[in-house]
């Protein structure tokens, strides 16, 4: 909705000064935001992490357009007001210093980032990815490996790991330990809350709760290469019961993840129709983030030749 | 035009600084990205000093007996570049020429002992591609003796400018700004030889 | 023989870049018989190519901005069309094309449209306001130049011959090793950023010692105009900042050519490594970029509002301040790489300290035209288009830097929007403005107005429709860079982006219509007197275009506004001042140094990057040698005889004196 009003504002600011022109395509706009504005993703959140990174977004934005939007509505002002043509209007042509407007000219600014300072400080603190979540019940450990171009998630206390979907229960911390079997990427679920990079050869930390349960839209959000777009997934949070049939379904059906299959999945693919393993070796995780398992490969063609122009797989 | 001064001039600055002052400056500025350009690399080093991949350290590779030699190389290389430059600006061929010559020796002294430790280390197996501590080395070190090489180069044209054309106030200029190039690396030197090879050598 | 290099370099089974090449390839070869033909060959080489003459470099430096300007806004447009029609759907474009196209615009847009469009009208401009006649080092600014188009060449060349990087406009390994990449593309890349940067460096080192060491006589620092100030801190800028992205790039080009693990997977290769280095060097960029507009818009709100700046002192503190505190900042590209609670916080709060001069800026432009009389002007529209737009963006970039609102916001397309919102509102706006502002001083005649003003309008409607929406995406949990999508409540806020586009493709239209009309009415619009805005600083006191020497004797500075304190006296006693004694000028000599080594360049880059190993040993030989070339010359300048500065000189004050009739003075 706050998007909703800044948009809006905008418009009718320069529409108040702008007397000539009125396109009357841009009150047509409003319509739809005010439509969906209710609907997107980081502002309708699902998640404890994700609605306390909401408030901080909004209250930021009010405290900002506090100075921001009277700033715009002055600087259209004293143009029109100032004008050449408007004879009413003083002339000041040597009035170049004023300390008291510079101490307000200063002043205001120093404030406002005081105040945001602070709101920055406590935030980062609390909302720190890697910092564990408060609550009663244990968190589910789950980790996640980014790969060219999937996501695969081994949950080790449950031995079961699947890839391209994210099954969790719902109002249960999730603890993410996350890795990248290749090139950078960000795990990413909007409707949860914060994102984390994932890199080859370290292991990133992410604290996330679904609140109850839903279907939500998962992604990397660090480009990763021709197959990027298709790496999202779905994650469905499950009452706790309904979580603990997954698993005992997943571990009766479907292959093994071992050091064998996990170095075939490894290799470049695009557009994986989610799957899961039945079984999951232990500490396959730690290898892979101590390199004990090598980095996965590159592309292996390329038009006219790999190393002129690579073409991934298909 | 009333506050226009009545004065004119022929020179481009002349009534202003003078060309050497303006040059010499520029070329300070010059010397400082450079510097800043070291530093990126004296990051990165400090960073993956320890990086060793399984592979040999430091106090495994370095020597630092030639090491000693190659500092003392160029320092006394600068001291002779200073003599060559006096020997530029009061116009005596023999001590301009000699101290040159002299310097290039030393150069080439500290560049052929820089060469003999990187393909002595690339020999044991040890080269920039062995792990991210001894590229971050050879980039490091290597940067610097590119420099010398450079400055080598620069040095001979130099030398040649001047045989050539004669101590014309120009050719000074660039003989100032070589001279402040050459110092310039000295000091990146001692930064190198103490970051990289007394800290390395104690790890 | 050709290292990698083979005929199936060409894209001949890809339509697009092929029709693509073919058409520039056409226009290209067209342009060059026109110019043969009609004979303006030796014009071109002795006036433009050849110059050393500070105004004719900063020109040419503009020309190249817009020329890829309008390849860089190509690929926006295929962008835009692209997200517009791949909502569960392929698009028209294979991920492998579409990866080239956004890092070849973010690349062209940063590096080779906004870096010399600033550039260049801080070379043609800073001189004129110091009141003196060329920069510290003529020779190397036209080096500096030739470079820079040498980088812009090798991005199209790469799409004609192989292919660009496509991982994106900073090529964040290990994606853009050799494991993962590969092909060409990112040495492309690479070496055209090597290449250009050295030139950037030396145009840094000449403004640089310009502007601290050169000054007509009076002129302290204090009485600098504000444009030099600014001009000052982005040059420091880039002294101090782009060697790192020389090394930089340089050990990600170890990575690649010489196995070296700087930033590998294996072998201990540390990729945070690279992040802190290119953005030690990525935000200091960004005010490289943005001072010199903010220099423009000081400019123009004053002459414009018909006052003086507004607190010239604090502008001055506010300018150093933002030059030294952008070194401070450079983790809030990547907060999500887990720096931890106490950094992340840090460099949050620092890079919203850096919120306050900016914020001063706005506050001092506004106070400017308080009590002022505003003229809506071309260049105040642009200026004023600006503050709005630019406090949008940086609010928005306030917000990012909140650590716990950039978990959520990290690259995605809001994040695109406030780039974009600041980029455009600040840095183009601000180019634009300079650009109508300084055209009548280049060339001496003025820009047709009207459509002036049209394009204005396109401009900012068109922004606003194209990058509203992309905040709204980023909102809705959109990310950048995405080839295709199935999310449908995506869809319909990339149609209106798309539609925004257009809008703006509209405004670029007729900013080329306007120039062609104004260049077919330039006798109408004929700038007679120098100074068609009642201009405050000193290039107004110039002829328009200015000769070679700028100005027939050095101007004695007495305060702030130079040329308005001298234009008011005159105006007062109704007579331009008592005449000089004019005597010879010496001027630096023309030089083909610049343009032979920038061929070399090319040459050398082109053979690095297909492996052609003996091209490269000539390549730098060549180079060597023009060096040594232009050093044995023995006659670095040529006379101007006093009769023919006289002449000039003359001829200006005698239009100057029919302006003075119907000038009054100020109330």
């Amino acid at each position: 909705m706050t998007a909703v009003l800044t948009m809006w504002g905008k418009f009718t600011m320069r529409a108040a000064s702008d007397r000539r022109h009125r396109p009357p395509g841009r009150l047509i706009i409003c319509i739809p935001l005010v439509l969906t504005g209710c609907q997107a993703a980081i502002l309708d959140p699902k998640g404890f992490v994700g609605l306390s990174e909401k408030t901080i977004l909004i209250d930021s934005l009010a405290i900002m357009l506090a100075i921001v939007l009277p700033t715009i509505a002055a600087t259209l002002g004293f143009a029109w007001w100032f004008r050449v043509a408007n004879m009413r209007a003083r002339y000041l042509p040597d009035w170049a210093y004023s300390g008291r407007i510079e101490l307000i000219v200063w002043g205001i600014p120093l404030l406002t980032i005081m105040l945001l300072g602070g709101v920055a400080w406590i935030g980062s603190h609390d909302l720190d990815p890697a910092k564990p979540l408060a609550s009663t019940s244990p968190p589910l450990e789950v980790q996640g490996v980014s790969m060219d171009w999937k996501w695969l998630f081994i949950y080790p206390d449950q031995h079961v790991a699947s890839v391209n979907q994210l099954i969790i229960p719902a109002g249960v911390p999730v603890h993410f330990s996350l890795t990248s079997a290749s090139v950078m990427n960000a795990f990413f679920v909007p409707a949860l809350g914060s994102m984390i990079y994932t890199m080859n050869g370290m292991a990133t930390q992410l604290n996330l709760q679904a609140g109850a349960p839903g279907s939500f839209h998962g992604l990397s959000s660090h480009y990763s290469g021709d197959g990027f777009s298709d790496m999202h997934f779905e994650v469905h949070a499950m009452p706790p019961d309904g979580f603990q049939s997954w698993v005992a379904a997943t571990r009766n059906s479907g292959s093994v993840l071992d050091t064998g299959t996990y170095r075939h999945l490894m290799i470049q693919s695009i557009a994986i129709e989610p799957f899961t393993y039945k079984d999951a070796e232990a500490g396959l995780f730690q290898k892979i983030v101590r390199q004990e398992l090598p980095p996965g490969p590159g592309p292996q063609t390329g038009t006219p030749s790999l190393d002129v122009s690579p073409r991934s797989a298909q | 035009m009333s506050g226009v001064s009545a004065t004119a001039d022929p020179h481009p600055m002349g009534e202003l600084l003078s060309k050497r002052i303006v040059t010499g400056y520029g070329f300070w500025i010059f010397l400082l990205s450079d510097i800043i350009m070291f530093s990126a690399f004296f990051a990165t080093y400090a960073v993956l000093a320890g990086a060793t991949a399984g592979g040999p350290t430091g106090r495994d590779l370095f020597n630092l007996d030639s090491v000693a030699i190659e500092t003392g190389c160029l320092l006394l290389s600068s001291f002779t570049c200073g003599l060559a430059s006096i020997g530029a600006q009061t116009r005596r061929d023999l001590l301009f020429y000699g101290a040159m010559t002299v310097t290039f020796l030393l150069g080439l002294g500290f560049l052929s002992i820089e060469v003999r430790e990187f393909a002595g280390m690339v020999a044991r197996g040890a080269g920039p591609s062995r792990s991210a501590f001894l590229s971050a080395f050879f980039t490091l070190v290597g940067c610097h003796g590119l420099h010398v090489s450079a400055g080598l180069l620069w040095l001979l044209t130099m030398m040649a400018q001047v045989f050539a054309k004669g101590y014309r106030p120009d050719i000074l200029r660039r003989v100032l700004c070589f001279s402040l190039f050459w110092h310039a690396l000295d000091i990146v030197w001692i930064g190198v030889f103490t970051v990289v090879y007394l800290m390395g050598a104690g790890q | 023989m050709l290292g990698k290099l083979t005929w199936s370099a060409i894209p001949f089974d890809q339509p697009i870049p092929l029709v693509a090449a073919a058409l520039v390839g056409s226009v290209i070869v067209c342009v060059l018989i026109w110019v043969i033909v009609k004979g303006h060959l030796p014009y071109l080489w002795n006036e433009w190519i050849t110059s050393v003459d500070h105004k004719r470099i900063g020109e040419m430096y503009t020309i190249l901005a817009l020329v890829m300007l309008l390849r860089g806004f190509t690929d926006a447009m295929m962008m835009r069309l692209q997200q517009a029609l791949a909502f569960q759907s392929p698009g028209y474009l294979p991920p492998e094309h579409y990866n080239q196209i956004f890092s070849a615009h973010g690349t062209l847009m940063i590096f080779f449209v906004a870096m010399p469009f600033m550039i260049g009208l801080m070379n043609f401009v800073v001189p004129l306001q110091l009141g003196i006649r060329d920069v510290a080092f003529p020779t190397l600014n036209s080096v500096g130049f030739w470079l820079t188009a040498t980088g812009a060449l090798l991005v199209n060349i790469s799409l004609v011959v192989g292919e660009f990087a496509r991982t994106g406009w900073l090529p964040y390994p290990p994606l853009s090793e050799l494991t993962y990449s590969p092909g060409v593309g990112p040495d492309y890349y690479l070496w055209a950023l090597e290449i250009s940067g050295v030139g950037t460096l030396v145009s840094g080192v000449n403004l640089v010692t310009t502007i601290l060491k050169v000054h007509a006589p009076g002129m302290t620092y204090m009485r600098m105009p504000m444009f030099c100030w600014t001009s000052l801190a982005s040059n420091l800028l880039i002294v101090a900042a782009f060697p790192i992205l020389t090394a930089t790039l340089a050990m990600l080009l170890l990575d690649r050519y010489l196995g070296f693990h700087f930033f590998t997977n294996e072998a201990g290769g540390n990729v945070m490594m690279f992040m802190n280095l290119i953005w030690a060097w990525g935000h200091p960029e960004v005010y490289i970029l943005i001072l010199p507009a903010f220099g423009v818009f000081s400019e123009v709100v004053a002459t414009f509002s018909r006052k003086p700046l507004f607190g010239y002192r604090s502008m001055v503190m506010a300018t150093m301040a933002i030059c030294l505190l952008s070194f401070t900042v450079w983790l809030h590209h990547f907060f999500t790489m887990g720096a931890g609670a106490d950094v992340n916080a840090i460099f949050g709060i620092m890079s919203m300290i850096i919120a306050v001069p900016t914020g001063v800026k706005i506050f001092n432009w506004l106070f400017t035209m308080y009590g002022g009389r505003v003229v809506f002007a071309p260049p105040m529209l642009w200026a004023l288009g600006f503050m709005v737009t630019f406090v949008i963006g940086g609010m928005t970039g306030v917000l990012l830097a909140v650590p716990p609102a950039d978990f959520v916001l990290h690259n995605s397309l809001f994040l695109v929007a406030h780039f974009h919102n600041v980029i455009i509102g600040g840095v183009l706006f601000g180019g634009f403005a300079g650009y109508s502002y300084w055209f009548p001083k280049a060339f001496g005649f003025r820009l047709h107005e009207g459509l002036g003003v049209a394009a204005f309008w396109c401009w900012l409607v068109g922004f606003y429709l194209a990058f509203g929406p992309l905040y709204v995406l980023g909102l809705d949990g959109m990310t950048r860079r995405m080839q295709h999508y199935d999310v449908p409540e995506w869809h319909p806020w990339l149609l209106v982006a798309a539609a925004g586009a257009l809008v703006i493709l509209a405004g670029i239209v007729l900013q080329v219509v306007q120039l062609v009309v104004s260049i077919r009415d330039r006798a109408e619009l004929r700038d007679t007197t120098g100074d068609p805005w009642n201009g405050r600083s000193l290039e107004w006191a110039t002829p328009s275009p200015p000769p070679a020497f700028n100005f027939p004797v050095l101007p004695h500075v007495e305060g702030e506004d130079a040329y308005w304190a001298i234009k008011q006296r005159a105006i007062a006693v109704a007579t331009a001042g008592e005449e000089p004694t004019y005597a010879a000028i010496e001027m630096p000599r023309n030089s083909p140094t610049g343009f032979i080594c920038a061929f070399f360049a090319t040459f050398m880059g082109f053979a690095l990057i297909w492996h052609i190993w003996w091209m490269v040993a000539v390549a730098a030989v060549g180079a060597f040698a023009t060096f040594v070339v232009f050093a044995w010359r023995d006659v670095p300048d040529y006379i101007i005889p006093a009769s023919k500065v006289a002449r000039i000189a003359r001829a200006n004050r005698r239009s100057r004196e029919l302006a003075l009739a119907n000038l009054r003075p100020v109330r």
